[in-house]
Protein backbone atom coordinates (compact mmCIF):
# COMPACT_ATOMS: atom_id res chain seq x y z
CA UNK A 1 0.00 0.00 0.00
CA UNK A 2 1.10 3.55 -0.58
CA UNK A 3 2.33 5.36 2.51
CA UNK A 4 -0.64 7.55 3.40
CA UNK A 5 0.74 8.97 6.59
CA UNK A 6 2.76 11.78 5.02
CA UNK A 7 1.41 15.26 4.68
CA UNK A 8 1.14 16.14 0.97
CA UNK A 9 2.90 19.45 1.58
CA UNK A 10 6.05 17.38 1.98
CA UNK A 11 5.63 16.35 -1.64
CA UNK A 12 3.81 19.28 -3.18
CA UNK A 13 6.00 22.23 -2.42
CA UNK A 14 6.07 23.81 -5.87
CA UNK A 15 3.63 24.51 -8.66
CA UNK A 16 5.64 22.14 -10.89
CA UNK A 17 4.95 19.29 -8.48
CA UNK A 18 1.29 20.22 -8.31
CA UNK A 19 1.08 20.24 -12.11
CA UNK A 20 2.73 16.80 -12.19
CA UNK A 21 0.02 15.54 -9.82
CA UNK A 22 -2.70 17.16 -11.87
CA UNK A 23 -1.34 15.67 -15.10
CA UNK A 24 -1.05 12.19 -13.57
CA UNK A 25 -4.61 12.45 -12.27
CA UNK A 26 -6.06 13.42 -15.64
CA UNK A 27 -4.00 10.89 -17.60
CA UNK A 28 -5.06 8.10 -15.25
CA UNK A 29 -8.68 9.17 -15.80
CA UNK A 30 -8.28 8.90 -19.59
CA UNK A 31 -6.64 5.50 -19.20
CA UNK A 32 -9.31 4.21 -16.83
CA UNK A 33 -12.34 5.42 -18.81
CA UNK A 34 -10.85 3.95 -21.99
CA UNK A 35 -10.34 0.61 -20.25
CA UNK A 36 -13.89 0.67 -18.93
CA UNK A 37 -15.24 1.55 -22.38
CA UNK A 38 -13.38 -1.40 -23.87
CA UNK A 39 -14.69 -3.72 -21.17
CA UNK A 40 -18.25 -2.66 -21.90
CA UNK A 41 -17.70 -3.06 -25.63
CA UNK A 42 -16.44 -6.62 -25.12
CA UNK A 43 -19.56 -7.37 -23.08
CA UNK A 44 -21.93 -5.78 -25.61
CA UNK A 45 -22.97 -2.95 -23.33
CA UNK A 46 -22.56 -0.41 -26.11
CA UNK A 47 -24.54 2.43 -24.56
CA UNK A 48 -22.25 2.54 -21.52
CA UNK A 49 -19.17 1.90 -23.67
CA UNK A 50 -19.98 5.02 -25.72
CA UNK A 51 -20.46 7.00 -22.53
CA UNK A 52 -17.10 5.89 -21.13
CA UNK A 53 -15.41 6.78 -24.42
CA UNK A 54 -17.01 10.22 -24.18
CA UNK A 55 -15.73 10.61 -20.62
CA UNK A 56 -12.25 9.57 -21.77
CA UNK A 57 -12.42 12.19 -24.50
CA UNK A 58 -13.41 14.88 -22.01
CA UNK A 59 -10.58 13.88 -19.68
CA UNK A 60 -8.23 14.03 -22.66
CA UNK A 61 -9.11 17.71 -22.98
CA UNK A 62 -8.22 18.18 -19.30
CA UNK A 63 -4.84 16.56 -20.02
CA UNK A 64 -4.29 19.08 -22.81
CA UNK A 65 -5.21 21.92 -20.44
CA UNK A 66 -2.67 20.79 -17.86
CA UNK A 67 0.00 20.33 -20.53
CA UNK A 68 -0.71 23.86 -21.74
CA UNK A 69 -0.38 25.21 -18.20
CA UNK A 70 2.89 23.29 -17.83
CA UNK A 71 4.52 24.77 -20.91
CA UNK A 72 8.00 26.09 -20.11
CA UNK A 73 8.06 24.33 -16.74
CA UNK A 74 10.03 21.23 -15.91
CA UNK A 75 7.77 18.81 -14.11
CA UNK A 76 9.30 16.28 -11.71
CA UNK A 77 9.40 12.67 -12.82
CA UNK A 78 7.50 10.52 -10.35
CA UNK A 79 6.76 6.84 -10.66
CA UNK A 80 3.10 5.86 -10.37
CA UNK A 81 3.53 4.68 -6.78
CA UNK A 82 5.53 7.73 -5.73
CA UNK A 83 2.49 9.99 -5.91
CA UNK A 84 0.93 10.49 -2.51
CA UNK A 85 -2.83 10.65 -2.99
CA UNK A 86 -3.37 11.16 0.76
CA UNK A 87 -6.15 8.76 1.62
CA UNK A 88 -5.73 6.16 -1.09
CA UNK A 89 -3.09 4.44 -3.17
CA UNK A 90 -4.74 5.31 -6.45
CA UNK A 91 -5.20 8.65 -8.11
CA UNK A 92 -8.60 10.17 -7.27
CA UNK A 93 -9.94 9.63 -10.79
CA UNK A 94 -8.23 6.31 -11.41
CA UNK A 95 -9.65 3.78 -9.00
CA UNK A 96 -12.79 2.58 -10.74
CA UNK A 97 -11.92 -0.77 -12.27
CA UNK A 98 -13.25 -3.02 -9.54
CA UNK A 99 -16.54 -1.12 -9.42
CA UNK A 100 -17.43 -2.06 -12.97
CA UNK A 101 -20.23 -4.47 -13.84
CA UNK A 102 -21.25 -5.76 -17.25
CA UNK A 103 -24.87 -4.72 -16.65
CA UNK A 104 -24.06 -1.24 -15.41
CA UNK A 105 -26.14 1.58 -16.84
CA UNK A 106 -25.28 5.14 -17.92
CA UNK A 107 -26.34 6.39 -14.49
CA UNK A 108 -23.68 4.18 -12.88
CA UNK A 109 -20.99 5.29 -15.30
CA UNK A 110 -21.65 8.94 -14.53
CA UNK A 111 -21.81 8.14 -10.83
CA UNK A 112 -18.31 6.63 -11.02
CA UNK A 113 -17.03 9.67 -12.87
CA UNK A 114 -18.71 11.99 -10.37
CA UNK A 115 -17.19 10.19 -7.39
CA UNK A 116 -13.78 10.52 -9.03
CA UNK A 117 -14.23 14.26 -9.48
CA UNK A 118 -15.41 14.55 -5.87
CA UNK A 119 -12.26 12.77 -4.71
CA UNK A 120 -10.22 15.16 -6.87
CA UNK A 121 -11.97 18.14 -5.21
CA UNK A 122 -11.12 16.72 -1.79
CA UNK A 123 -7.52 16.07 -2.81
CA UNK A 124 -6.82 19.55 -4.17
CA UNK A 125 -8.69 21.13 -1.25
CA UNK A 126 -6.40 19.25 1.12
CA UNK A 127 -3.36 20.45 -0.81
CA UNK A 128 -4.61 24.05 -0.77
CA UNK A 129 -5.43 23.97 2.93
CA UNK A 130 -1.99 22.60 3.81
CA UNK A 131 0.13 24.54 1.34
CA UNK A 132 2.97 26.62 2.70
CA UNK A 133 3.69 28.16 -0.68
CA UNK A 134 1.25 30.89 -1.81
CA UNK A 135 1.50 29.95 -5.49
CA UNK A 136 0.78 26.31 -4.73
CA UNK A 137 -2.22 27.29 -2.64
CA UNK A 138 -3.55 29.58 -5.39
CA UNK A 139 -3.16 26.93 -8.07
CA UNK A 140 -4.68 24.23 -5.85
CA UNK A 141 -7.74 26.44 -5.22
CA UNK A 142 -8.12 26.96 -8.96
CA UNK A 143 -7.99 23.21 -9.42
CA UNK A 144 -10.61 22.76 -6.69
CA UNK A 145 -12.91 25.17 -8.53
CA UNK A 146 -12.30 23.39 -11.82
CA UNK A 147 -12.99 19.92 -10.39
CA UNK A 148 -16.08 21.23 -8.60
CA UNK A 149 -17.36 22.52 -11.92
CA UNK A 150 -16.88 19.02 -13.34
CA UNK A 151 -18.89 17.57 -10.45
CA UNK A 152 -21.74 19.94 -11.19
CA UNK A 153 -21.67 19.20 -14.92
CA UNK A 154 -21.79 15.49 -14.20
CA UNK A 155 -24.70 15.97 -11.80
CA UNK A 156 -26.63 17.71 -14.56
CA UNK A 157 -25.72 14.98 -17.03
CA UNK A 158 -26.76 12.26 -14.59
CA UNK A 159 -30.22 13.81 -14.22
CA UNK A 160 -30.95 12.77 -17.79
CA UNK A 161 -30.89 9.13 -16.72
CA UNK A 162 -33.24 7.49 -14.21
CA UNK A 163 -31.59 6.01 -11.14
CA UNK A 164 -31.63 2.22 -11.69
CA UNK A 165 -33.69 -0.02 -9.43
CA UNK A 166 -31.93 -1.96 -6.67
CA UNK A 167 -32.05 -5.16 -8.72
CA UNK A 168 -30.36 -3.63 -11.74
CA UNK A 169 -27.64 -6.31 -11.70
CA UNK A 170 -30.06 -9.27 -11.72
CA UNK A 171 -29.48 -11.20 -14.91
CA UNK A 172 -32.28 -13.63 -15.82
CA UNK A 173 -30.06 -15.18 -18.46
CA UNK A 174 -26.59 -14.97 -16.98
CA UNK A 175 -23.73 -15.67 -19.36
CA UNK A 176 -21.87 -17.73 -16.79
CA UNK A 177 -24.60 -19.64 -15.00
CA UNK A 178 -23.43 -22.39 -12.64
CA UNK A 179 -24.25 -25.78 -14.09
CA UNK B 1 13.74 5.32 -14.10
CA UNK B 2 11.07 7.44 -15.57
CA UNK B 3 7.55 8.37 -14.75
CA UNK B 4 5.08 5.63 -15.60
CA UNK B 5 2.44 8.22 -16.19
CA UNK B 6 3.92 11.54 -17.13
CA UNK B 7 7.58 11.12 -17.90
CA UNK B 8 9.60 10.30 -20.93
CA UNK B 9 10.57 6.81 -22.03
CA UNK B 10 8.21 3.87 -22.42
CA UNK B 11 4.87 4.52 -20.78
CA UNK B 12 2.80 1.86 -19.10
CA UNK B 13 0.26 1.73 -21.92
CA UNK B 14 3.04 0.96 -24.41
CA UNK B 15 3.44 -2.46 -22.78
CA UNK B 16 -0.15 -3.31 -23.70
CA UNK B 17 -0.82 -5.22 -26.91
CA UNK B 18 -4.05 -3.43 -27.78
CA UNK B 19 -6.07 -6.64 -27.58
CA UNK B 20 -9.09 -6.02 -25.36
CA UNK B 21 -9.22 -8.35 -22.35
CA UNK B 22 -12.24 -10.63 -22.14
CA UNK B 23 -12.27 -10.75 -18.34
CA UNK B 24 -15.52 -9.89 -16.57
CA UNK B 25 -15.84 -6.18 -15.74
CA UNK B 26 -14.83 -5.74 -12.10
CA UNK B 27 -12.31 -8.61 -12.24
CA UNK B 28 -9.14 -7.87 -10.29
CA UNK B 29 -7.00 -9.12 -13.16
CA UNK B 30 -7.54 -5.85 -15.04
CA UNK B 31 -5.82 -4.03 -12.21
CA UNK B 32 -2.96 -6.53 -12.12
CA UNK B 33 -2.45 -5.99 -15.86
CA UNK B 34 -2.16 -2.28 -15.07
CA UNK B 35 0.25 -2.96 -12.21
CA UNK B 36 2.45 -5.11 -14.42
CA UNK B 37 2.63 -2.51 -17.19
CA UNK B 38 3.38 0.22 -14.66
CA UNK B 39 6.12 -1.93 -13.15
CA UNK B 40 7.71 -2.62 -16.55
CA UNK B 41 7.51 1.07 -17.37
CA UNK B 42 9.05 1.91 -14.03
CA UNK B 43 11.93 -0.43 -14.79
CA UNK B 44 12.10 0.77 -18.40
CA UNK B 45 12.76 -2.72 -19.72
CA UNK B 46 12.30 -2.91 -23.47
CA UNK B 47 9.29 -5.14 -24.29
CA UNK B 48 11.49 -7.41 -26.43
CA UNK B 49 13.57 -8.20 -23.34
CA UNK B 50 10.59 -9.42 -21.34
CA UNK B 51 8.82 -12.78 -21.62
CA UNK B 52 5.51 -13.43 -19.89
CA UNK B 53 4.76 -17.13 -19.51
CA UNK B 54 1.44 -18.57 -18.38
CA UNK B 55 -0.60 -21.74 -18.07
CA UNK B 56 -4.37 -21.96 -18.36
CA UNK B 57 -7.12 -19.99 -16.69
CA UNK B 58 -8.59 -16.49 -16.74
CA UNK B 59 -5.46 -14.82 -15.39
CA UNK B 60 -3.26 -16.93 -17.66
CA UNK B 61 -4.52 -14.87 -20.58
CA UNK B 62 -2.11 -12.17 -19.46
CA UNK B 63 0.53 -12.64 -22.22
CA UNK B 64 -2.12 -11.89 -24.85
CA UNK B 65 -2.64 -8.42 -23.48
CA UNK B 66 1.00 -7.40 -23.37
CA UNK B 67 3.36 -6.22 -26.09
CA UNK B 68 6.24 -8.24 -24.63
CA UNK B 69 7.14 -11.75 -25.74
CA UNK B 70 4.75 -14.26 -24.27
CA UNK B 71 3.74 -17.89 -24.19
CA UNK B 72 0.27 -19.05 -23.20
CA UNK B 73 1.28 -22.57 -22.30
CA UNK B 74 -0.08 -25.80 -20.93
CA UNK B 75 -2.19 -26.05 -17.77
CA UNK B 76 0.00 -25.89 -14.67
CA UNK B 77 3.24 -25.77 -16.64
CA UNK B 78 3.96 -22.05 -16.64
CA UNK B 79 6.85 -22.42 -14.21
CA UNK B 80 8.41 -25.33 -16.08
CA UNK B 81 8.32 -23.33 -19.32
CA UNK B 82 9.53 -20.17 -17.62
CA UNK B 83 12.42 -21.98 -15.92
CA UNK B 84 13.52 -23.48 -19.23
CA UNK B 85 13.42 -20.08 -20.88
CA UNK B 86 15.31 -18.37 -18.07
CA UNK B 87 18.03 -21.01 -18.10
CA UNK B 88 18.39 -20.76 -21.86
CA UNK B 89 18.13 -16.97 -22.01
CA UNK B 90 19.31 -15.55 -18.68
CA UNK B 91 19.42 -12.09 -20.26
CA UNK B 92 15.60 -11.95 -20.44
CA UNK B 93 13.31 -10.75 -17.69
CA UNK B 94 11.06 -13.77 -17.26
CA UNK B 95 7.72 -13.41 -15.50
CA UNK B 96 5.24 -16.23 -15.03
CA UNK B 97 1.60 -15.35 -14.43
CA UNK B 98 -1.45 -17.40 -13.56
CA UNK B 99 -4.09 -18.27 -11.04
CA UNK B 100 -4.36 -20.32 -7.87
CA UNK B 101 -5.73 -23.43 -9.59
CA UNK B 102 -3.17 -23.44 -12.37
CA UNK B 103 -0.30 -22.69 -10.01
CA UNK B 104 -1.07 -24.57 -6.84
CA UNK B 105 -3.11 -27.56 -8.01
CA UNK B 106 -2.39 -28.57 -11.60
CA UNK B 107 1.05 -26.96 -11.33
CA UNK B 108 1.57 -27.62 -7.64
CA UNK B 109 4.55 -29.87 -8.11
CA UNK B 110 6.27 -27.40 -10.41
CA UNK B 111 5.59 -24.69 -7.84
CA UNK B 112 7.39 -26.59 -5.09
CA UNK B 113 10.40 -27.37 -7.22
CA UNK B 114 10.68 -23.92 -8.74
CA UNK B 115 10.81 -22.46 -5.24
CA UNK B 116 13.46 -25.06 -4.39
CA UNK B 117 15.43 -24.46 -7.59
CA UNK B 118 15.27 -20.67 -7.23
CA UNK B 119 15.66 -19.46 -10.83
CA UNK B 120 15.89 -15.69 -11.21
CA UNK B 121 12.32 -14.95 -12.25
CA UNK B 122 9.05 -13.62 -10.88
CA UNK B 123 5.77 -15.50 -10.47
CA UNK B 124 2.61 -13.42 -10.16
CA UNK B 125 -0.35 -15.47 -8.94
CA UNK B 126 -3.76 -13.82 -9.18
CA UNK B 127 -5.48 -15.67 -6.38
CA UNK B 128 -9.29 -15.58 -6.39
CA UNK B 129 -9.81 -18.84 -4.51
CA UNK B 130 -11.91 -20.32 -7.30
CA UNK B 131 -11.70 -21.87 -10.77
CA UNK B 132 -13.37 -19.05 -12.68
CA UNK B 133 -12.88 -20.10 -16.28
CA UNK B 134 -14.63 -23.45 -15.69
CA UNK B 135 -17.54 -21.74 -13.91
CA UNK B 136 -16.79 -21.69 -10.25
CA UNK B 137 -15.33 -24.79 -8.64
CA UNK B 138 -13.35 -24.78 -5.39
CA UNK B 139 -9.62 -24.30 -5.93
CA UNK B 140 -6.68 -25.20 -3.66
CA UNK B 141 -6.95 -21.87 -1.84
CA UNK B 142 -10.73 -21.96 -1.34
CA UNK B 143 -11.81 -21.87 2.28
CA UNK B 144 -13.22 -25.20 3.55
CA UNK B 145 -16.73 -23.89 4.20
CA UNK B 146 -17.41 -22.25 0.82
CA UNK B 147 -20.69 -23.82 -0.22
CA UNK B 148 -21.42 -22.10 -3.52
CA UNK B 149 -19.49 -24.51 -5.70
CA UNK B 150 -21.73 -27.03 -7.43
CA UNK B 151 -19.15 -29.79 -6.96
CA UNK B 152 -18.74 -29.05 -3.26
CA UNK B 153 -22.19 -27.97 -2.02
CA UNK B 154 -21.19 -28.61 1.59
CA UNK B 155 -17.79 -27.01 1.21
CA UNK B 156 -14.55 -28.83 0.59
CA UNK B 157 -14.04 -29.50 4.28
CA UNK B 158 -10.28 -29.45 3.79
CA UNK B 159 -7.70 -26.91 4.74
CA UNK B 160 -6.75 -24.50 1.97
CA UNK B 161 -3.29 -24.53 0.43
CA UNK B 162 -1.07 -21.86 1.99
CA UNK B 163 1.04 -20.60 -0.91
CA UNK B 164 3.25 -18.25 1.08
CA UNK B 165 4.01 -20.83 3.75
CA UNK B 166 4.80 -23.46 1.12
CA UNK B 167 6.94 -21.02 -0.85
CA UNK B 168 8.92 -20.13 2.25
CA UNK B 169 9.41 -23.75 3.25
CA UNK B 170 10.41 -24.69 -0.29
CA UNK B 171 13.04 -21.99 -0.71
CA UNK B 172 11.53 -19.07 -2.65
CA UNK B 173 13.80 -16.06 -2.31
CA UNK B 174 11.20 -13.26 -2.29
CA UNK B 175 7.64 -13.57 -1.01
CA UNK B 176 4.97 -10.89 -1.09
CA UNK B 177 1.22 -10.47 -1.01
CA UNK B 178 -0.65 -7.65 -2.74
CA UNK B 179 -4.22 -6.65 -3.41
CA UNK B 180 -5.59 -5.82 -6.83
CA UNK B 181 -7.43 -2.95 -5.15
CA UNK B 182 -4.04 -1.23 -4.86
CA UNK B 183 -2.71 -0.99 -8.41
CA UNK B 184 0.20 1.29 -7.62
CA UNK B 185 1.27 -0.62 -4.51
CA UNK B 186 1.18 -3.87 -6.50
CA UNK B 187 3.27 -2.26 -9.25
CA UNK B 188 5.87 -1.20 -6.71
CA UNK B 189 6.03 -4.73 -5.26
CA UNK B 190 6.38 -6.28 -8.72
CA UNK B 191 9.34 -3.99 -9.38
CA UNK B 192 10.92 -5.12 -6.15
CA UNK B 193 10.23 -8.77 -6.99
CA UNK B 194 11.80 -8.48 -10.44
CA UNK B 195 14.86 -6.77 -9.02
CA UNK B 196 15.38 -9.30 -6.27
CA UNK B 197 17.66 -12.16 -7.36
CA UNK B 198 16.16 -15.63 -7.41
CA UNK B 199 12.58 -16.86 -7.47
CA UNK B 200 10.06 -14.21 -6.42
CA UNK B 201 6.47 -15.07 -5.58
CA UNK B 202 3.88 -12.28 -5.63
CA UNK B 203 0.43 -13.45 -4.56
CA UNK B 204 -2.19 -10.91 -5.61
CA UNK B 205 -5.64 -11.14 -4.05
CA UNK B 206 -7.67 -10.60 -7.20
CA UNK B 207 -11.46 -10.93 -6.83
CA UNK B 208 -13.57 -13.13 -9.08
CA UNK B 209 -16.63 -10.90 -9.18
CA UNK B 210 -18.69 -13.48 -11.06
CA UNK B 211 -18.32 -16.60 -8.91
CA UNK B 212 -17.09 -15.01 -5.69
CA UNK B 213 -18.93 -11.64 -5.71
CA UNK B 214 -18.36 -11.32 -1.98
CA UNK B 215 -14.67 -10.81 -2.80
CA UNK B 216 -15.55 -7.26 -3.89
CA UNK B 217 -15.27 -6.56 -0.15
CA UNK B 218 -11.60 -7.59 -0.06
CA UNK B 219 -10.61 -4.01 -0.78
CA UNK B 220 -12.12 -3.01 2.57
CA UNK B 221 -10.44 -5.86 4.43
CA UNK B 222 -6.84 -5.89 3.19
CA UNK B 223 -4.31 -3.87 5.09
CA UNK B 224 -0.57 -3.34 4.99
CA UNK B 225 1.30 -5.84 7.16
CA UNK B 226 2.44 -4.12 10.35
CA UNK B 227 5.97 -5.50 9.94
CA UNK B 228 8.87 -4.96 7.57
CA UNK B 229 10.22 -7.68 5.27
CA UNK B 230 12.71 -10.03 6.88
CA UNK B 231 15.55 -12.11 5.50
CA UNK B 232 15.18 -14.60 8.34
CA UNK B 233 13.00 -17.57 7.28
CA UNK B 234 12.20 -18.43 10.90
CA UNK B 235 10.84 -14.94 11.58
CA UNK B 236 8.92 -15.01 8.30
CA UNK B 237 7.41 -18.36 9.27
CA UNK B 238 6.30 -17.01 12.64
CA UNK B 239 4.62 -14.06 10.94
CA UNK B 240 2.79 -16.34 8.56
CA UNK B 241 1.42 -18.36 11.45
CA UNK B 242 -0.50 -15.31 12.64
CA UNK B 243 -1.43 -14.13 9.17
CA UNK B 244 -5.12 -14.30 8.23
CA UNK B 245 -4.34 -13.96 4.54
CA UNK B 246 -5.28 -10.31 4.23
CA UNK B 247 -2.02 -8.58 5.16
CA UNK B 248 -0.22 -7.09 2.17
CA UNK B 249 3.41 -6.22 1.64
CA UNK B 250 6.75 -7.92 1.22
CA UNK B 251 7.14 -10.68 3.76
CA UNK B 252 10.49 -12.26 2.98
CA UNK B 253 13.62 -11.29 1.09
CA UNK B 254 16.16 -14.09 1.15
CA UNK B 255 19.73 -14.18 -0.07
CA UNK B 256 20.10 -17.56 -1.73
CA UNK B 257 21.99 -17.43 -5.04
CA UNK B 258 19.74 -18.03 -8.06
CA UNK B 259 19.86 -21.26 -10.04
CA UNK B 260 21.69 -20.71 -13.30
CA UNK B 261 23.50 -23.72 -14.76
CA UNK B 262 26.49 -23.03 -16.93
CA UNK B 263 25.54 -23.52 -20.53
CA UNK B 264 27.99 -25.69 -22.37
CA UNK B 265 29.08 -24.40 -25.74
CA UNK B 266 28.26 -26.92 -28.40
CA UNK B 267 25.69 -26.44 -31.10
CA UNK B 268 26.46 -23.47 -33.30
CA UNK B 269 24.24 -24.09 -36.30
CA UNK B 270 21.14 -25.88 -37.54
CA UNK B 271 23.12 -28.70 -39.17
CA UNK B 272 24.71 -29.61 -35.84
CA UNK B 273 21.33 -29.45 -34.13
CA UNK B 274 19.90 -31.71 -36.82
CA UNK B 275 22.71 -34.15 -36.16
CA UNK B 276 21.80 -34.28 -32.47
CA UNK B 277 18.32 -35.57 -33.32
CA UNK B 278 19.32 -38.03 -36.02
CA UNK B 279 18.01 -41.53 -35.27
Amino acid sequence: MTDNTRNPTQLIGTTEELLAYSLALEEEAVERFTELAEQMEVHNNHEVADLFYKLAEIEGKHVENVRRASRGKELPNLLAWEFDWIDQGESPEGGFLEDAHYLMQPWHAIELAKQGEQRAVAFFKHVANNATDKEVEKMARELVAEEQEHVELLEQWQERFPKPDDDWDDDLDPPTILE
Amino acid sequence: MTNATTGTGLKAREYKSGIKPVWCPGCGDFTVLGSLTKALSGLQIAPENVAIISGIGCSSRMPTYLSTYGFHGVHGRALALATGLKVARPDLTVIATGGDGDGFSIGGNHFLHTCRRNPDMTYIVMDNQVYGMTKGQASPTTEPNWEKGKLTPSGTGINPFQPLVIALASGANFIARCSSSDQNGTARTIVEAIRHPGFSLVQVLSPCVTFRPEQRDWKKLVQPAPVEATSDPARAARRLLTDKGLFTGVLFKGNRPPYQPLLEPGIDNIAELDEEFRL
